[in-house]
């Protein structure tokens, strides 16, 4: 029963924990961004639906599209005030733009934590599950909503393997993660795929802090703990390897899930940090990675 | 005498006779930002020079401070307490270099953040011997005469400065810079790379662990709050980039700035925070030398 029970909820904290670090993969992978503000954007997402289906009772559905435009809209100003006068700056070394944009984006994802502990709340938040009941398998009780989680989640990693493999502008990624120059000289404008994988970054961040204040809560002193371990995720499975961070999230979610059944909630989090640790001693690269 | 050298005494004397003037409350503001200062010249001396962001300077902050702390419950006298601190911000500083030093970037980084959420994890676990959330109670302090504690905190920061700054002049030092920039290029000169990074880090975790065990005898308390947290990494970072990376000195100025205004800013409460957050931002943005970089640029040009 309790094996059940772990398995499942294993599952669907491991499908949050992918769709929350393929965002992150993804931005350092196609742009060499590397946003210690990812915990920042997913906050203000949940806030935003927090915000609009509680205290001005729209109503879940509204709520969720609200917190995913807010999310579009932060990640699009984490990008234009933060990330890209930083790599335009003429004053910064190139060398050296890879340590301002970690910490700028470290100090704008405090920013965020800060302004939303103090306009709106500190405590943990909470969004009204999307779909209620409980489902009974096989005599372990799941909530729909938790299974939901889960089946979103991986519809939008599917959708983003469909649009990077299969569309043009897709394609268009995956070249300039490979060689930007080269795309250049075919006549492909930079601006406009970054913008574009800003975009979806914005989706998939947002999509990840609504669906995780539905199914865990979340709260402004959580922010920082959010990026390190969407960073800890995609580290473990090789920066920039999508695939390495979906089998990483899984290793992540199910070690923490097993953990905190099997030892105490309170250490959740310790044997997946040890790993990472290994891991990155023995290798690297991390699992997937490539050097 | 250059008129720098002249300034830089002047200022010192000023900072010196500054206790016969100030409030014991002004005296404590700037006490708790001298060791700020140390911290944050120990990290530009891994940041600047040596090119490795360092997420967890708390991890050695935190070794320093609850070592000579726990020592100092079982009886040790503060002196011995505080060098046997320094001595475990090095042992450990080295336990996490030695191999996390073969890692670049990113990579190093992570390693460092994780060492500090471990280290909070511990000293929260063993809560019966560290006292967890609440904090570990010294039973010596360094002095109860602000005045005193002041002088303690700003000879201790100028002897650091001194040395920090000397050791950054020095060839080791421009060697260290060379690596930072350009591994490869430095090693096919001939530099040992990986042992001069490794000697950086051990100076850098022995003057964090120094401060940090120093702090908490001024404090009389040691807390995850003010030596292990992720926002004690983050202030650190501040000040260097405020004062301005690869000066040494800078962090000292963006040290007292920071906590300055950080008291200043105080009955704005929790958006204190966002104020200098964002005052660091813009400085990043827009004067990306700090400080000491947008004033001596000016300086060299008039």
């Amino acid at each position: 029963m309790l094996a059940l029970q772990i398995l499942i909820d294993g599952f669907a904290i491991s499908a949050l924990y992918a769709l929350g670090a393929v965002g992150f993969t993804l931005i350092f992978g196609v742009s060499g961004v590397l946003n210690l503000a990812h915990g920042g954007l997913m906050l203000i997402a949940a806030v935003a639906a927090w915000y609009t289906a509680g205290e001005l009772h729209a109503g879940q559905y509204i709520g969720a599209i609200t917190g995913l435009a807010f999310g579009v809209l932060a990640a699009f100003l984490t990008y234009f005030v933060v990330v890209r006068p930083i790599q335009r700056s003429r004053a910064i070394p190139r060398d050296e733009t890879e340590i301002f944009v970690l910490t700028g984006t470290l100090l704008w994802g405090i920013m965020i934590q800060e302004a939303v502990a103090y306009f709106f709340s500190d405590n943990p938040l909470t969004v009204p599950a999307l779909i209620s009941g409980v489902a009974n398998i096989d005599g372990v009780r799941v909530p729909f909503n938790e299974i939901l989680v889960a089946v979103i989640s991986w519809l939008s990693i599917g959708l983003l393997w469909i649009l990077v493999n299969r569309t043009r502008a897709g394609k268009a990624l995956l070249a300039c993660a490979i060689n930007p120059r080269g795309l250049t000289l075919l006549g492909f404008e930079l601006g406009r795929i970054y913008l574009l994988v800003w975009l979806i970054y914005g989706l998939l961040v947002a999509a990840a802090g609504v669906l995780l204040a539905t199914f865990l809560g979340t709260s402004s002193g959580n922010t920082g703990a959010l990026t390190a371990s969407a960073f800890s995720i995609v580290v473990l499975g090789g920066l920039g390897s999508v695939s390495g961070s979906l089998i990483a999230a899984y290793v992540v979610g199910y070690m923490e899930t097993l953990t905190a059944y099997l030892v105490s909630p309170q250490i959740r989090t310790i044997p997946s940090l040890l790993l990472l640790v290994l891991v990155l001693y023995v290798r690297p690269q991390g699992l997937l990675g490539r050097r | 005498m250059s008129r720098r050298t002249l300034a830089a005494l002047v200022l010192l004397l000023l900072l010196i006779a500054f206790p016969f003037v100030a409030s014991g409350y002004l005296l404590g503001v700037f006490t708790i930002a001298f060791y700020f200062g140390v911290f944050a010249m120990a990290w530009d001396l891994l940041f600047g020079f040596a090119g490795e962001v360092n997420f967890g300077p708390t991890f050695l902050i935190g070794l320093g401070a609850y070592a000579a702390g726990l020592l100092n419950v079982r009886g040790w006298p503060i002196l011995p307490a505080v060098l046997a601190g320094a001595v475990a911000a090095v042992i450990g500083g080295l336990l996490l270099a030695l191999p996390a030093l073969r890692l670049r970037g990113p990579y190093f980084g992570l390693v460092t953040l994780v060492a500090v959420l471990l280290l909070q994890q511990v000293i929260v676990i063993f809560a019966g011997v560290t006292g967890g959330e609440i904090g570990l109670s010294l039973p010596d302090v360094l002095s109860v005469d602000a005045r005193k504690n002041y002088w303690y905190a700003l000879a201790f920061m100028g002897v650091s400065g001194a040395l920090l700054y000397a050791l950054s002049r020095s060839p080791a030092g421009l060697i260290l810079q060379a690596a930072g920039q350009d591994p490869v290029e430095a090693q096919a000169l001939g530099f040992n790379v990986a042992k001069h990074k490794l000697a950086a880090f051990s100076i850098s975790a022995l003057f964090s662990g120094l401060a940090g065990a120093l702090m908490v005898f001024y404090l009389g308390t040691a807390s995850v709050d003010t030596v292990v947290d992720i926002s004690v990494t983050v202030q650190v970072i501040i000040a260097v980039v405020l004062g301005g990376r690869r000066t040494i000195l800078g962090g000292i100025l963006g040290a007292v700035f920071l906590i300055g205004v950080g008291e200043v800013l105080r009955p704005l409460g929790q958006l204190s925070t966002f104020v200098v957050a964002a005052i660091a931002l813009a400085v990043i943005l827009l004067f990306p030398d700090g400080l000491i970089g947008a004033f001596g640029r000016h300086g060299r040009e008039a």
